[in-house]
């Protein structure tokens, strides 16, 4: 940046304006953050009193524990398996939207809804469409009894809890796919139709490529939103079962922590969350920001 | 090669209609220019050849197939656009040989052929580049050299030039002549800019708002212009509108401050007496030396300001009321509010239908070569 720039000369008022986004963001972000960071490298007494310096010792016994790479393989497959699936879905309608084929006024309208859902509303409605025994999908049983049961199955379970948290994202990420779709020069889907390309051919020469922007920014928030925001579809869809199969990283946090009131644990846990979620953020702010842009 | 018959045309936009039932027919090999106003349909009927917009009513046949009802790329046009265009990430080699990769041509004769079109229009240099990295002039090389390299049929323009400064303008204009004249393609240029219009065109399409004015070669078209509104629009500066009336007797014209200017009746077999638009072309105009200034005819001017041409002078001027522009070889010491003499020859003089703003048609078989002499005869007849 080097245009003028506005700058307050009194600096009072200007800590004043800032200060509420300030306190928010103190009392709901650093200082948790700070008092996890305490309790992962301390033991707190089951019966209360002093917390014990322990050093790396619940890192250890997090990274040595096979639930805990239980938990980490079931959160990477979920969050790739959701973000293609949110993506994937989301391109294709943007794309319908952007032809303008007919209705897509009330489309673009529509779309955006299932964002403003909250997670344990979209979990409960997942919850009773795919019920095994009641729900759209138990015709699926119907044809061959027991083929669909997330109770039961926990690949049924993660493909349950996948489903609910891609329909969750697809609305995010057909506003930005419309919004990357819409800000391309007409122009230049006219050149390459005038240069002989067909519509497919037109999306996978011109429209995707300078979509990639986009496209990495929302790789990037909806891995993180799976690893982060799942908590709610898990909690009321699975509660994490069947035995384990849907213990993502973020509710294994929860149950160590709260059922099993390990805070220690739980605390070291989140801090690893953390330190992944912020490395993804790295990764989008350093390279991808840089790299894919055009001009 | 291709002709392309357009065939009462029409474009609706919901129930705006843009095109007004266009109809003409562009030879094979011309080179045609459609030139208006911003708004006068001119983009949407090109747009239309192209494939990109369809067609409301009527036909459009490229090579005598109609082609309303096909793609884009099954008409075998090329088009060069406003804003080139380019795709921002291939390279130029990439941008120039993208058709030919979705035709299916192999990589080795699309590097062969990209070669060759790169030189011709001087852009081999920089042929890695990315759009973003070339100036304006460069790109609009770039989006031409994409559409000669597949040799297509029909050439289409949309206004490509409006995006250059005044210098590449030139240079381009006459570099898209040259190519003109080396491929022979049918070819259809869109643009606002008159000087565009009259350098490149074989025949020049002058449109407003949705409806054809005139058909013609450049030089007809600024001879003889068909309405007021191509009058006015062609020709740098456009020809001098001045309202008139027709003597009862059809041999004399008054302006509006009364002056009376003699006309050669014969001409206009049509002429009607009552009011008319009088057109005059500036270079028609001159300023007659003071001596003859009392003489009888003349028209009466009043001297506001000049503009220095280099090769000339605009000089404006008023005439009954009515803003007039002369074009004068040389420097002329007037000030603002000297009286002047303006000599016009009755040739010369352009009548349009006040009304309908259409030009009042006339015949110039039997006008013999007049002199001064029978000008000034005729001056005194009025």
């Amino acid at each position: 940046m080097t245009g003028k720039r506005v700058t307050f000369s009194n600096t009072w008022l200007a800590g004043l304006l800032i200060a509420p986004q300030l306190i928010l963001v103190f009392t709901f972000f650093y200082w948790p953050a700070g008092e996890a960071l305490y309790w992962s490298f301390t033991l707190e007494p089951p019966f209360g009193g002093e917390n014990q310096w322990v050093g790396w010792q619940n890192f250890k016994t997090v990274f040595e524990d096979p639930l805990y790479w239980n938990s980490v393989r079931i959160s990477v497959i979920f969050a790739l398996c959701s973000t293609a699936l949110a993506m994937g879905i989301a391109l294709i309608l943007a794309t319908f939207v952007d032809r303008q084929l007919p209705g897509y006024q009330a489309y673009r309208f529509m779309y955006f809804w299932p964002y403003a859902v909250a997670a344990p509303a979209v979990g409960l409605a997942f919850r009773f469409i795919f019920a095994p025994d009641a729900g759209f999908v138990s015709a699926l049983n119907q044809w061959y009894p027991g083929i669909w049961n997330p109770a039961r199955d926990g690949v049924d379970a993660v493909i349950l809890i996948t489903l609910a948290n891609a329909w969750s994202m697809v609305a995010y990420n057909f506003i930005f796919f419309l919004a990357g779709l819409q800000s391309i020069p007409r122009s230049l889907t006219e050149a390459a139709a005038m240069d002989g390309s067909g519509v497919l051919r037109r999306m996978a020469d011109i429209q995707f490529p300078l979509l990639a922007p986009t496209f990495f920014f929302l790789v990037v928030i909806n891995l993180t939103d799976s690893f982060v925001n799942s908590f709610g579809i898990v909690d009321i869809t699975t509660a994490g079962g069947p035995a384990r199969a849907t213990d993502l990283m973020v509710y294994k946090i929860y149950s160590d922590g709260f059922k099993g009131k390990d805070y220690s644990l739980a605390a070291a846990q989140s801090l690893v969350l953390m330190l992944l979620v912020v490395s993804l953020t790295f990764i989008q702010f350093r390279f991808v920001e840089r790299r894919v842009h055009y001009t | 090669m291709a002709r392309i018959d357009i065939r009462d045309v029409t474009k609706f936009y919901g129930k705006t209609q843009v095109v007004h039932g266009v109809d003409f027919t562009i030879n094979d090999g011309e080179f045609v220019v459609i030139l208006g106003p911003s708004g006068c349909g001119k983009s949407t009927l090109l747009r239309m050849i192209a494939g990109l917009e369809e067609i409301s009513g009527g036909t459009i046949a490229i090579a005598g197939d109609v082609v309303n009802d096909r793609e884009p790329r099954e008409r075998g046009c090329a088009m060069v656009f406003q804003n080139y265009a380019l795709y921002p990430h291939m390279s130029v080699a990439e941008n120039i040989a993208y058709g030919l990769k979705v035709a299916g041509v192999p990589k080795a004769e699309r590097l062969v052929r990209v070669q060759a079109v790169a030189k011709t229009v001087g852009l081999d240099e920089f042929l890695e580049r990315k759009p973003g990295q070339l100036s304006g002039g460069q790109r609009q090389r770039v989006a031409m050299a994409r559409a000669m390299i597949k040799e297509p049929k029909v050439f289409l323009f949309d206004e490509p030039l409006s995006n250059l400064d005044a210098k590449l303008r030139v240079q381009m204009r006459i570099e898209i002549r040259k190519l003109h004249q080396r491929l022979k393609a049918t070819s259809v240029f869109v643009t606002h800019d008159q000087v565009e219009a009259m350098t490149l065109a074989d025949r020049l399409v002058v449109m407003n708002k949705g409806v054809i004015e005139q058909i013609g070669a450049p030089k007809d078209v600024y001879d003889r212009p068909a309405s007021v509104f191509v009058a006015a629009f062609i020709g740098a500066p456009g020809l001098n509108l001045l309202p008139a009336t027709i003597s009862s007797d059809g041999h004399s014209l008054a302006l509006a401050d009364g002056q009376l200017l003699g006309i050669e009746t014969a001409r206009y077999p049509a002429l009607k007496p009552g009011p008319v638009t009088l057109g005059l072309r500036a270079e028609a105009l001159n300023i007659r030396p003071d001596r003859q200034a009392a003489r009888q005819g003349s028209l009466k001017a009043v001297f506001d300001f000049a503009e220095e041409l280099g090769v000339g002078q605009h000089i404006h001027a008023d005439i009954a009321g009515s803003p007039v522009v002369i074009h004068v070889d040389g420097r002329h010491p007037y000030s603002s509010g000297d009286r002047l003499s303006i000599g016009v020859s009755p040739r010369d003089l352009q009548l349009f239908d006040s009304m309908t703003g259409l030009r009042i048609a006339e015949v110039d078989a039997p006008v013999p070569s007049m002199t001064h002499e029978h000008l000034f005869a005729l001056d005194a007849l009025a």
